[in-house]
């Protein structure tokens, strides 16, 4: 039997993508509440969700009234009991097997056993992060894209022992939120990572075999195929030390060796080339603008 | 920078009626030579010669013992049986010369085409990079992970693709996937590049045609 959600929590809504379901679940009329250790992250998460929604109000997308009641149904705490009210609460934690079970058990014992945990994991399996916690019938993937306030996608996944009646109630919640979601198996990386974290391996091998130059490379995938941006610009983007530890959570579990870390890779993110976060990747970055390309 | 073309059969990169093809110069005028389907000339008059490739390589045609400096292989890039796209890979070797990459890096920027320079291994750019993740995705389709629709939209939104790998290989052809990838098989003998099974079948049902 499905069940009807009324109010939302996200753990680790102190981090970008938290902050970004958070906004997902107010805007669509959720109360939303935001769980993270620290105050000052939330407060900050709770700043850049204001200056989001006043964005939204200057651009006319957004009526004033309508934003100052989104930001009522925007709550923090720093005490995870008070997510004892919620009917789905969302983990978007750091990508550690051991540290979600360990949420999803301390969960387990604050939220009645209706509430419906979710996992936004990119990586990790759904039925061993509900090993956790004593209501894996409740568990299911939600895996958002960054940012999630502006992306539709997500991937839904439920695991080997997920109920029917939570994949239709989360499913149901997601449309309601407007997002669009697609259902997957319960597999590393679902769709998108398990296509996207090879494929951005190949093309840095690519640079290491001298077939072309980064920006070789990128002109011809984006002329070629018509991609918006190029694969080197995009781990720049995401960063060379998370593109090693997405390898580093896939090639344990399916020993595909383009999964691998390539050995480029790690000598670039052991020299501080860590993309554009660090001011130098496969391109150099320098006042926002990129060079090398 | 002018260029003529010698041509002997149909092209890949510039099809019947192509500008490219309208706007060559007399051979006798150009600065650089286009083969297509054509062996370039013994004498080199010219400042480059751009060979076009199909899923050769380069010393296919010019070997590996000192091969000229002014050669180059070219390929503008197509899948399959979709329009070529604007892309030209263009195809260099260790020795050569850049003066004559910067000639041949003309004639095609200035037909509107995008460039991008690419040592000579097999698949050259995109084929080496893509036909993999179009193999993992006819497994994974094979394999349920999702539905054929379903994993397209999540490339289309999750990663802003205009298409999804599954629609465009099977809209380039499964059975030319066949083809690129087991030519790759056949250079890199690794299990990426292996076709999967759907161009496999795709492949022996048109050869039973």
């Amino acid at each position: 039997m499905t069940s009807t959600i009324r109010t939302v929590g996200v753990c680790g809504a102190g981090g970008t993508m938290g902050a970004g379901i958070a906004i997902v679940a107010a805007r669509a009329g959720f109360r939303a509440i935001s769980y993270d250790v620290g105050q000052d992250r939330l407060d900050s998460a709770r700043a850049q969700t204001a200056a989001f929604f006043d964005k939204s109000v200057e651009r006319g997308k957004l009526p004033a009234e309508e934003r100052d009641a989104i930001m009522a149904r925007s709550e923090t705490t720093t005490d995870l009991a008070e997510l004892g009210e919620c009917d789905l609460v969302i983990e978007a934690i750091f990508e550690d097997l051991q540290v979600k079970r360990k949420l999803l058990g301390q969960l387990d014992a604050v939220c009645p056993p209706e509430t419906i945990f979710a996992s936004n994991t990119s990586t990790l399996s759904i039925t061993e992060i509900a090993a956790g916690c004593s209501r894996p019938d409740r568990v299911i993937g939600l895996h958002f894209c960054l940012p999630a306030q502006l992306m539709k996608l997500i991937e839904v996944s439920p695991g080997l022992l997920t109920s029917e009646a939570t994949l239709e109630t989360a499913w149901a919640w997601t449309e309601k939120c407007g997002q669009m979601p697609v259902k997957t198996q319960d597999r590393p990386g679902f769709i998108l990572n398990a296509l996207l974290v090879p494929f951005n391996n190949d093309c840095i091998r690519a640079v290491e075999a001298g077939v072309a130059e980064p920006a070789d490379i990128d002109r011809a995938i984006k002329a070629g195929l018509g991609y918006k941006m190029g694969p080197l610009e995009l781990i720049d983007l995401i960063g060379l030390d998370t593109q090693v530890r997405l390898c580093e959570a896939f090639y344990p579990v399916t020993l595909d060796p383009r999964s691998a870390t390539p050995p480029l890779l790690r000598r670039m993110v052991a020299a501080g080339q860590l993309g554009r976060k660090s001011g130098r990747g496969f391109f150099a970055y320098e006042g926002g603008k990129m060079f090398g390309a | 920078m002018s260029y003529a073309i010698l041509q002997q059969g149909a092209s890949r990169s510039f099809l019947d009626g192509d500008p490219f093809l309208a706007k060559a110069s007399p051979a006798d005028d150009a600065d650089v030579l286009v083969c297509i389907g054509a062996a370039p000339p013994g004498n080199q008059a010219y400042k480059a010669i751009a060979i076009e490739l199909d899923k050769e390589c380069l010393a296919d045609h010019v070997g590996f013992d000192a091969p000229p400096a002014n050669v180059f292989g070219f390929a503008r890039y197509r899948n399959g049986s979709d329009a070529p796209s604007r892309l030209v890979e263009l195809v260099r070797l260790p020795n050569s010369d850049p003066d004559a990459l910067k000639a041949v890096r003309q004639v095609f920027e200035a037909a509107g085409l995008a460039v991008s320079v690419c040592a000579d291994h097999a698949g050259r750019i995109i084929d080496r990079l893509v036909r993999p993740k179009y193999n993992a995705a006819l497994r994974l389709l094979d394999e349920g992970l999702a539905t054929q629709a379903d994993m397209d939209l999540t490339c289309r939104l999750g990663l802003g693709y205009p298409d999804g790998p599954i629609e465009r290989v099977i809209r380039g052809g499964l059975a030319d996937h066949f083809a690129v990838t087991s030519a790759l098989f056949e250079t890199f003998g690794a299990s990426a590049y292996a076709p999967a099974r759907q161009a496999v079948i795709a492949a022996r049902r048109e050869k039973r045609k």
